[in-house]
């Protein structure tokens, strides 16, 4: 785990914790918590075994495609709503809303309408992340100084041209929510597919549980976590990147 | 000595500066710019000016001079009146005009180069040329050398620098120009002021300078137009005849400066008080 690897004072505690752990482990009081080191050789386990990489390889496609429909949709309603004032009354108060609520709640109702299978996933996947890409896209195009929209006009700049130059000049504020997004995808990915339960990680889960197989049920939440926190932390990169030359706006 | 017009609508041509009367450039009729129905920007303004020159629109803030400048820019529209540049009336911005604003509106994620050839980008010209273009010009700013840097690694006057880089580049016959030096500091900005009648010489250009400052439009200016607050009207208009050939700095120990500098602050002190 190179994320771990990099960060020392992070990794001290993690250490901590993983020392209490497999103390709490090493008592068998609980079936649930089995010690550290178990969980770790059942991560080979199940890393190694062909269930995990079809799993994966569902989790994954209906993770990318929610995403990506996501960004698409929520950078354009974001857009929409920081552009038009209209758009901006309609709709603020429902993204709002959107974002506030328990999604959860609502896998059932997407279940219905999608069935049982990767649709469904997506469409989770999708929910939790499109809102607040849209917010922040929303913010960053109202934080764009009215100054470089003038000059923009001033020069010549094509409404093609000048949309292009608010995308770039709100582009920080984008980042920050797609890296919010990135991280509410992974937990709606999760939750959705615990819920349908009969495919990709969900399926594996339901098999651990189902099997007791506490130590593998635990290796994959780690994977998870991993994944998530990695993924993040590259946006995250990215952003600070990006903030160095967005340093100058004022 | 200098040749004050009180309450003139229309000023005189040529006043006593001793240059040819040149015919105006930009001709601005019955102007008046009302903002959400009852604050009155601006109310009947006529003014013209002549090519070649240096005009500074002067004034305490809120006598509308950054929203006459503006509308002659086509970034606002006008409640009433018209403008007319180069005998063409203004509906929106355009080539044979150039802005400097007052915060640099710089792409922070551009390059000086970049930042300065951005209205020959708009424009459509080749990058080759446009990069050469705006080389010779960022140069002429005195930025050789930063071609590469990015904004935030420049000093509040360089990065105007650049701001004025990309307005000549476009090689527009007027340059609009929104308090440029009012966000950098005072060394800096004397230092501009003097670059800036260096540049008068070289571009041969007609420019409109938007001032909060006495000195700096008294110091610059082949013409200065006075404007009273709420609503925005031409009180004055005041041609310094202020010798500018000489030293920068003998200019601001001349008496014709000095009285000039007086003279404005009177006439403007009945507002600010």
């Amino acid at each position: 785990m190179t994320l771990f690897g990099r960060r020392v004072p992070m990794m001290a505690s993690l250490l901590l914790w993983v020392v209490v752990w497999e103390i709490i482990g090493r008592f068998d009081l609980l079936l649930l918590f089995p010690p550290f080191t178990h969980v770790l050789a059942a991560m080979v386990e199940v890393v190694t075994s062909p269930s995990f990489a079809s799993a994966m390889a569902t989790t994954l496609y209906a993770y990318v495609v929610g995403l990506v429909l996501a960004l698409v949709v929520g950078v354009s309603l974001g857009f929409l709503m920081g552009l038009l004032r209209t758009a901006d009354g309609l709709l603020n108060m429902w993204v709002n809303i959107f974002l506030a609520a328990p999604l959860s709640a609502l896998v059932p109702v997407i279940m219905i309408l999608f069935g049982l299978g990767t649709p469904t996933v997506i469409a989770t996947v999708f929910m939790f992340a499109v809102w607040i890409i849209a917010l922040d896209t929303r913010a960053g195009v109202l934080h764009v100084s009215p100054s470089l929209i003038e000059m923009s006009r001033a020069f010549g700049a094509s409404r093609t041209q000048r949309l292009k130059i608010i995308f770039l000049a709100a582009l920080p504020e984008i980042l920050a929510g797609v890296r919010l997004g990135v991280i509410r995808g992974v937990k709606g990915v999760v939750i959705g597919q615990l819920l349908v339960a009969i495919i990709g990680i969900g399926a594996l889960f339901a098999l651990y549980r189902q099997n007791f197989l506490m130590a593998h049920f635990w290796a994959l939440i780690l994977i998870l976590f991993a994944f998530a926190l990695t993924l993040a932390d590259l946006i995250g990169r990215l952003e600070k990147r990006l903030e160095y030359y967005a340093g100058a706006r004022n | 000595m200098t040749a004050a017009v009180e309450n003139q609508p229309r000023p005189v041509p040529g006043g006593t500066s001793g240059t040819a009367a040149a015919p105006p450039i930009i001709e601005v009729r019955g102007i008046s710019k009302i903002y959400g129905g009852e604050v009155v920007a601006l109310q009947d303004v006529d003014l013209a000016f002549e090519e070649g020159r240096l005009i500074s629109l002067l004034g305490p803030s809120g006598c509308g001079k950054t929203t006459l400048l503006k509308i002659v820019a086509g970034l606002l529209a006008p409640t009433a009146g018209t403008v007319h540049v180069k005998g063409r009336a203004v509906t929106g911005p355009g080539p044979e005009r150039a802005f400097v604003f007052q915060d640099f509106a710089l792409l922070p994620w551009a390059t000086v180069l970049r930042n300065a050839a951005f209205g020959l980008e708009m424009q459509g010209v080749a990058s080759g040329r446009r990069e050469e273009i705006a080389r010779h010009y960022v140069a002429e700013v005195g930025l050789s050398g930063f071609e590469d840097k990015y904004p935030h690694e420049l000093s509040g006057g360089m990065r105007q620098r650049v701001g004025l880089a990309r307005a000549l580049a476009v090689n527009a016959d007027v340059l609009l120009m929104d308090e440029p030096f009012s966000a950098v500091d005072e060394q800096t900005r004397r230092k501009f002021q003097e670059d800036l009648l260096r540049l008068r010489e070289s571009e041969r250009k007609t420019f409109l300078f938007v001032t909060h400052s006495i000195e700096e439009a008294v110091y610059l200016s082949d013409r200065i137009v006075l404007l009273s607050p709420r609503p925005g009207r031409v009180s004055r208009i005041i041609d310094p005849d202020v010798p500018r050939d000489g030293d920068p700095d003998e200019i601001r120990r001349h008496p014709v400066y000095l009285d000039t500098v007086e003279e404005i602050w009177h006439g403007i002190r009945k507002y600010v008080e």
